[in-house]
């Protein structure tokens, strides 16, 4: 076979020559198929092309699509360091009623601590939360100022709210809410429907935020009964039933017929309905509690705020700022009333509320004037965010010591 | 009457009177052993014919009591993912999670020694009480009151630079702590009064008076009314450990375990106080002084929790406020306990505990169990290992007929 071939491969040269040559003799106009075959193959060629770039182009839209997807799905992750357990209806469940409206939202996921003590332990659990990638990191108690301002100072891409403190720092804000507000309106309810003219207020500690409450209760029920006074018990505790039930107890004995609270417990509203007299609640409509004497209660409502910040957060519009909302921006509001509220009373206090509302006037509006009678706002002036937030002295009306 | 001369009695004398006590001790156990096997007899003759003697082991158990102690930790904790389960979170990620973040993450270590440093000190001084069998309950308020005396010259002398201020800070805590462990002592050598409701009842004053402090003379003015004293000046805040979250308290926590051990181990009041505390009258014959050793380690007891106190408030709160009292001194009973009363082993068990508060709270964030859950696990797994000690110390015979 192999001696054969060279004389194969000649013999084929020379038929192949032969039909070139005789092609090209004979067909001139062949010239013009060959381009159209010519042409036809490019044609193929980058119709080829066309496919394999289609096919690129739907790859790298199919990349962009989940790149954006990812884009859109960065969940945020809200953390919550709460005080004391989040129990029925306290501090700490109000909040919590807050951060579920936050985990409502699209994608952001939240997750708590409860009952952190304020100390080293809060520290470690706010670290854990900005180490774990957190973006948003809220604590709610004011103990948690210090450690809180620590752990911002390490971690400056992570947004810091501290609720109730002062301190702040470039990714550290803080804000509260106007409680005194819808205590005045509850100080209204309890105005009117006491019969002794004494009204009871379990009080925890004495600080400003307690003792304005204390304050704004007192002109509220004033506004409606003149010869109104608010006996006052410290209990030194947020949270001890038994303690706090037994300091309302003390409070009916000197006759006492509405029962107020700014403790997280609804032992005052057990006492008072033992007693078959009326109260009011804290925190939460505490209604469930005792629901023959619960007349309103003044209530958090942290949800909108929290969703507020998040928001900001996601969309990177967020300032360290000092925030101090109230009745208007719906950070506090008054409980539903109970059954024993007359009409003629509910009237005159969402009368009241639509005014809050509408933002032209406040509780504290001179004259004011203190225990011993002397004039602490003057009359027409209104009292501002400092001197409220300093607040360390009762109204005229409050029998009791800021001891 | 006191006990004071060494030659009172000869040693002969002493060993037979330490022979016929022993006697008396098995005798009562050998009736307690017939009483529990009668017991057992009741329950379980009527089902089946069994018998379950308790003996008191002879020789210590040596590997086995790692054993027992395993086999507790891993009941425990079969419990608590069962009870995880329960709720409807991943069991076995749960335990693993809690693990890591306690024992495996690269923060834990730091988190854990930090928190371990008030429990072993605490711990540390209630085991040499405890050496002595003198129940000190009173570390809590020993640890407040440790608080309070440190706070006391911080707030005096905020001026001073570290080098001076530290030093008076630790003494004067010694001092505060010491004294709180002192009134019991001598309250229980001159009147008799029991220790365990004089220190218990010790502590409640003691955290008032902490609570008056901060309320009243020693309140931050700009504090907005919340009760806490003034931030320490830099002279008064023990320092961190470059690089880490540490401070350097955790010197101290060293020297005080060195120390401890040394004192229980190798010197001749150590050895004193061993046999003091089983044997009172013995002791008493051989001529210790049983009073004066109450005393010593009452205030040895108050000074430790005394310094946990100082260096919470310096080191990690830069100040004195009520919650610096968590129950450390209550916490510290059970370490002392779970590690036998020796200063390594306390070591080990406060470090331990620490981690898995660490690793709890992590286990909170992250699978939000509610934070009882954590206590009831901790008090769990507590529980179980404290009472496979039982079996450390005894054996079970069962026999079976029929």
């Amino acid at each position: 076979m192999r001696k054969r071939s060279p004389y194969l491969m000649v013999f084929a040269c020379i038929v192949a020559l032969l039909f070139i040559l005789s092609s090209c003799a004979e067909k001139p106009d062949n010239d013009l198929s060959d381009q159209v075959e010519k042409l036809s193959k490019e044609n193929a060629e980058l119709k080829d092309r066309i496919q394999a770039l289609e096919k690129e182009n739907a790859e790298l839209k199919a990349q962009i699509d989940e790149l954006k997807a990812k884009v859109e799905v960065k969940e945020y992750q809200v953390g919550f360091v709460y005080v004391s357990p989040i129990g029925d209806a306290g501090w700490s469940y109000a909040h919590d009623q807050g951060r579920l409206a936050v985990e409502a939202m699209d994608g952001v996921t939240t997750s708590y601590v409860e009952a952190v003590p304020e100390g080293p332990d809060s520290e470690r659990v706010m670290l854990n939360m900005a180490r774990k990638g957190y973006d948003v990191i809220f604590a709610t108690s004011f103990g948690y100022m210090d450690p809180m301002l620590k752990v911002a100072k390490q971690f400056p891409e992570v947004v810091f709210e501290h609720c109730s403190g002062f301190k702040m720092a470039p990714n550290m804000g803080n804000y509260f809410g106007r409680m005194y507000q819808a205590r005045y309106l509850s100080g209204m309810v309890a105005g009117a429907m006491t019969r002794s003219n004494i009204l009871g207020y379990v009080a925890a500690f004495p600080i400003p935020e307690v003792i304005r409450g204390i304050n704004a209760f007192t002109i509220g029920a004033q506004e409606v009964n003149p010869k109104v006074q608010v006996r006052v018990v410290w209990t030194k505790t947020w949270y001890d039933p038994a303690t706090e039930k037994e300091a309302a107890k003390s409070l009916l004995d000197v006759g006492a017929d509405v029962i107020a609270q700014h403790q997280d417990s609804p032992g005052p509203q057990e006492a008072a309905q033992e007693k078959g007299v009326y109260s009011v609640g804290y925190n939460s409509d505490m209604s469930a509690f005792a629901p023959k004497a619960h007349l309103t209660a003044p209530v958090w409502n942290w949800g909108p705020l929290y969703k507020q910040i998040v928001e900001q957060v996601r969309k990177g519009t967020w300032k360290s700022e000092a925030i101090w909302y109230g009745m208007k921006e719906g950070t506090v509001d008054l409980a539903p009333f109970g059954p024993m509220v007359p009409d003629s009373v509910r009237q005159k206090v969402l009368a009241k509320k639509q005014e809050l509302l509408a933002g032209g006037t406040d509780v504290f509006v001179g004259p004011v004037k203190d225990q011993q009678g002397a004039v602490r706002i003057p009359a027409g002036k209104t009292a501002s965010d400092q001197e409220m937030l300093g607040m360390k002295y009762f109204v005229q009306g409050v029998v009791g010591t800021l001891e | 009457m006191r006990t004071s001369g060494r030659e009172t009695k000869p040693p002969a004398v002493f060993f037979v009177d330490a022979a016929r006590e022993a006697k008396e001790v098995s005798t009562a156990l050998r009736h307690k052993s017939i009483m529990v096997r009668q017991f057992a007899r009741q329950i379980f003759g009527t089902f089946w014919m069994i018998r379950i003697r308790i003996h008191k082991r002879q020789e210590p158990l040596g590997w086995g009591s790692f054993l027992v102690f395993t086999a507790a930790l891993a009941f425990s904790l079969v419990i608590c993912g069962l009870l995880l389960a329960v709720q409807g979170k991943p069991a076995a990620g749960g335990l693993l999670l809690l693990f890591k973040s306690a024992f495996f993450s690269s923060w834990a270590i730091e988190d854990c020694l930090i928190k371990s440093v008030p429990i072993f000190l605490c711990s540390l001084g209630v085991a040499i009480a405890f050496r002595l069998q003198v129940w000190n309950i009173g570390a809590e308020g020993q640890y407040a009151l440790g608080a309070v005396g440190a706070t006391w010259i911080a707030l005096l002398a905020p001026g001073l630079p570290a080098a001076v201020l530290l030093p008076l800070m630790l003494l004067a805590a010694s001092v505060a702590g010491g004294l709180w462990g002192l009134i019991p002592a001598l309250l229980k050598v001159r009147m008799r009064a029991n220790e365990i409701i004089v220190t218990l009842m010790l502590n409640y004053i003691a955290i008032l008076i902490l609570d008056y402090l901060v309320y009243g003379p020693w309140k931050d003015p700009t504090s907005f009314g919340f009760p806490m004293t003034r931030e320490f000046s830099t002279g008064a805040v023990v320092g961190m450990i470059a690089g880490t979250r540490l401070n350097w308290g955790i010197l101290i926590c060293v020297a005080a375990g060195l120390a401890s051990w040394i004192f229980l181990r190798f010197t001749r009041l150590g050895f004193e106080l061993q046999t003091g505390g089983e044997n009172p009258r013995a002791a008493r014959y051989a001529g210790l002084s049983y009073s004066r050793l109450v005393m010593l380690v009452m205030v040895l007891s108050g000074m430790l929790a005394g310094w946990a106190g100082f260096l919470e408030a310096s080191a990690n709160l830069n100040r004195l406020q009520p919650s610096i009292v968590v129950g450390y001194g209550y916490t510290a009973i059970v370490v002392a306990w779970l590690a036998r009363l020796n200063p390594l082993y306390i070591g080990i068990a406060s470090y331990l505990l620490a981690g898995l508060r660490v690793g709890l709270e992590t286990l909170q964030l992250d699978l939000q169990v509610p934070a009882a859950f954590g206590q009831i696990m901790e008090g769990l797994i507590l529980l179980t290992v404290l009472a496979g000690g039982f079996f450390t110390r005894y054996r079970l015979e069962i026999r079976r007929y029929g």
